[in-house]
């Protein structure tokens, strides 16, 4: 007995200690990972809770768009990349209510009192609960092989190879507010309160639900503040390159292609200028590496953030 | 077994908003030894353990454990330590297993080893076919056998045990102790323990009662009941009223209390008094009684209060109404 306890303490604390905030950043993520896929009801019911708001939602509202005069707009399509977003927008933010949960049954405490770095707590509940919200929206994005969808080709493929990168940094982001958050909250009740209260406007004003086109001005500032607009953007400018949604003022709607190459440029021109509204709906409305370096300035901030709250606190 | 001291305590103080719940505290904590903190609940004996684990800031005062500072190192103040808290710390939904598998990650014990110390605290406190079950599906006692495994699985040097029996049955309060006992004999390790049931603090080496803050008097369980001036001895003969005479004449200054039945008086060591004194007691004796004074004699004798009068009691009642509805809020 008296041997080991030796070769534990002095010899080993050479141990260096970028390799134990690993190890505790690992064994953090674990723990939550197997919460997370022990929960079955949760597992089930975050999966299917998108997919209620896509097709209960969006083939509502797609159907309201043909009572007011929409026409042909796919708006189940558009949607879909929304909903990846906020699926993974807001799993990741509340996946940080494990902090609370830690903190009222006393598990906290314990992790807390460790030799282990506050960082690398904060980082493996970050990890933890960004790997988690990254799952579920690749699990959404596999319906993009769908035929109503984009159908399964390689491009789908190819198309779900870049969103997730994408994904995974919207949810440290994503995650990182919620470790913030909830570093700073003692009840548990009160997170969801205050976490809807910043959530639901970014996520109204990130474009997921509706295309940030024609909106009054002041409304077109706020999009353009928010840090999620451009991830959303990104998401969707990805997912429907090429891929016609069919615009309600597109004058040349249901040509095929040949006869609208027959058509001089000029009388398109003049078409689309006839129409009421001119505007043409654009998947993705800013420049890639803009939405690129917005999202990932976002996600290095919200992490420092993140880390320093945790730490702060006794 | 050297005679060091693992933990050295100098007027710690520690002021929250408007109370003072620590209030100058010293002392120390011999290598090896079992030492209790008795008091009545709200004395401080938390705020101190948590001051000693390093969760509590000090306001003022030193404190260190293992020779580290509890401002200064605190890491390796941690790495020294092992901790029972009184509420569990346990996550429930993992197994038994998978919270020790936690521990030994985060407290870094060495891969080699990790598989075997596991196994070795969890027989130690009797738990290794359970090994493998969700702790929700343990019981209160249980789980508190489980915890105190898994503050030994790092090979601490002090292991803090803040109420380890509260809220348990006696039977299983009987248990843990036989555990904690146990353990003492297997492993060379000190144990810093609070709780308020004096029973439990007489399996100690020495203890500190503490009352409001303020430690009011620290040593061995033998020696602070010595100290309230003896055992009670109660004694019936052929005739009382002689045997009152003849006790008065042969012990003077010791106070005799003649009840209807029978004589009553304190007298120091009363174990060693006893064998003598039938000898040569020139009365016949019908029969003689000795009651050892308790903890609580000591605690009533010092404060004028029992350690678990209503006050206490009443206070403590309160402080759970109270974080029910933190709870709740």
């Amino acid at each position: 007995m008296e041997d080991t306890a030796v070769a534990v303490h002095p010899e080993k604390k050479q141990m260096n200690n970028l390799k134990r905030g690993l190890t505790a950043i690992y064994v953090i993520w674990l723990r939550e990972f197997k919460r997370f896929w022990r929960d079955a009801p949760r597992r089930i019911g975050s999966f299917v809770q998108p997919l209620v708001y896509l097709f209960l939602l969006g083939t509502g509202l797609q159907a309201a768009f043909k009572v007011f005069g929409g026409g042909q707009t796919d708006y189940v399509t558009f949607m879909f990349p929304g909903i990846v977003a906020m699926t993974v927008l807001f799993t990741s933010v509340f996946s940080a209510i494990s902090i609370l949960w830690d903190r009222e049954f006393g598990f906290l405490k314990e992790v807390l009192v460790s030799p282990v770095p506050r960082s690398s707590v904060a980082l493996g509940k970050i990890v933890g609960g960004a790997t988690t919200a990254f799952l579920q929206g690749l699990v959404l994005l596999a319906l993009a092989f769908l035929p109503n969808f984009f159908g399964f080709s390689l491009s789908t493929f190819g198309k779900c190879l870049a969103l997730m990168p994408v994904i995974l940094l919207l949810s440290l982001g994503m995650t990182s507010l919620g470790v913030a958050i909830a570093a700073n909250m003692k009840s548990f009740e009160g997170f969801p309160i205050v976490m809807n209260f910043i959530l639901l406007p970014l996520f109204f004003l990130s474009g997921a639900m509706f295309p940030l086109q024609g909106l009054p001005k002041w409304m077109d500032v706020l999009t353009k503040l928010n840090p999620l607009t451009y991830g959303v953007d990104l998401i969707r400018g990805i997912a429907l390159k090429g891929v016609d949604i069919g615009g309600m003022m597109n004058p040349l709607q249901g040509l095929s292609r040949d006869v609208v190459s027959k058509i001089p440029p000029e009388v398109i021109t003049a078409l689309k200028n006839s129409m009421p509204v001119s505007s043409e709906f654009k998947a993705q409305a800013f420049p890639v590496w803009l939405d690129v370096l917005v999202l990932l300035g976002f996600s290095t901030v919200m992490l420092a953030i993140a880390i320093w709250q945790f730490s702060r606190q006794e | 077994m050297d005679n060091s001291s693992i933990v050295e305590v100098e007027e710690l103080v520690k002021k929250f908003e408007n109370t003072t719940a620590v209030d100058g505290v010293s002392f120390e904590v011999k290598r090896g030894e079992t030492f209790g903190f008795l008091g009545p609940n709200g004395a401080g004996k938390t705020t101190t353990i948590n001051m000693l684990c390093t969760l509590l800031k000090p306001t003022s005062g030193r404190a260190s454990v293992n020779g580290y500072d509890v401002s200064a190192r605190k890491n390796e103040v941690r790495e020294s330590i092992g901790l029972v808290f009184q509420d569990p710390s346990l996550d429930d939904r993992l197994t038994a297993l998978e919270n020790l598998e936690f521990h030994t990650y985060i407290y870094h014990v060495p891969k080699d080893i990790r598989g075997r110390r596991i196994s070795e605290v969890l027989n130690m406190v009797g738990l290794s076919n359970r090994a493998d079950d969700m702790v929700n599906t343990y019981s209160g006692g249980m789980k508190r056998r489980l915890e105190i495994a898994r503050g030994l699985l790092h090979y601490p040097k002090v292991l803090f045990l803040d109420e380890p029996t509260i809220g348990l049955d006696p039977q299983t309060r009987n248990y843990i102790w036989d555990y904690i006992t146990d353990l003492k004999k297997r492993e060379e390790i000190t144990i810093f323990l609070t709780t308020h049931y004096m029973e439990e603090a007489e399996h100690c080496d020495r203890i500190a009662i503490i009352d409001d803050g303020k430690i009011i008097t620290l040593d061995t369980p033998e020696e602070l009941k010595n100290g309230v001036g003896g055992d009670v001895i109660r004694l019936k003969t052929e005739d009382d009223g002689k045997a009152y005479e003849i006790l008065q004449g042969e012990y003077p200054g010791i106070e005799i209390i003649r009840e209807p039945e029978c004589l009553c008086f304190k007298k120091e060591k009363g174990e060693d008094f006893i064998p003598n004194f039938i000898r040569n007691f020139p009365v016949r004796i019908n029969s003689i009684a000795l009651r050892r004074p308790t903890l609580d004699d000591v605690f009533l004798n010092l404060t004028g209060r029992e350690i678990r009068d209503e006050g206490a009691d009443s206070l403590s009642g309160l402080r759970q109404m109270r974080d029910l509805g933190k709870r709740k809020k």
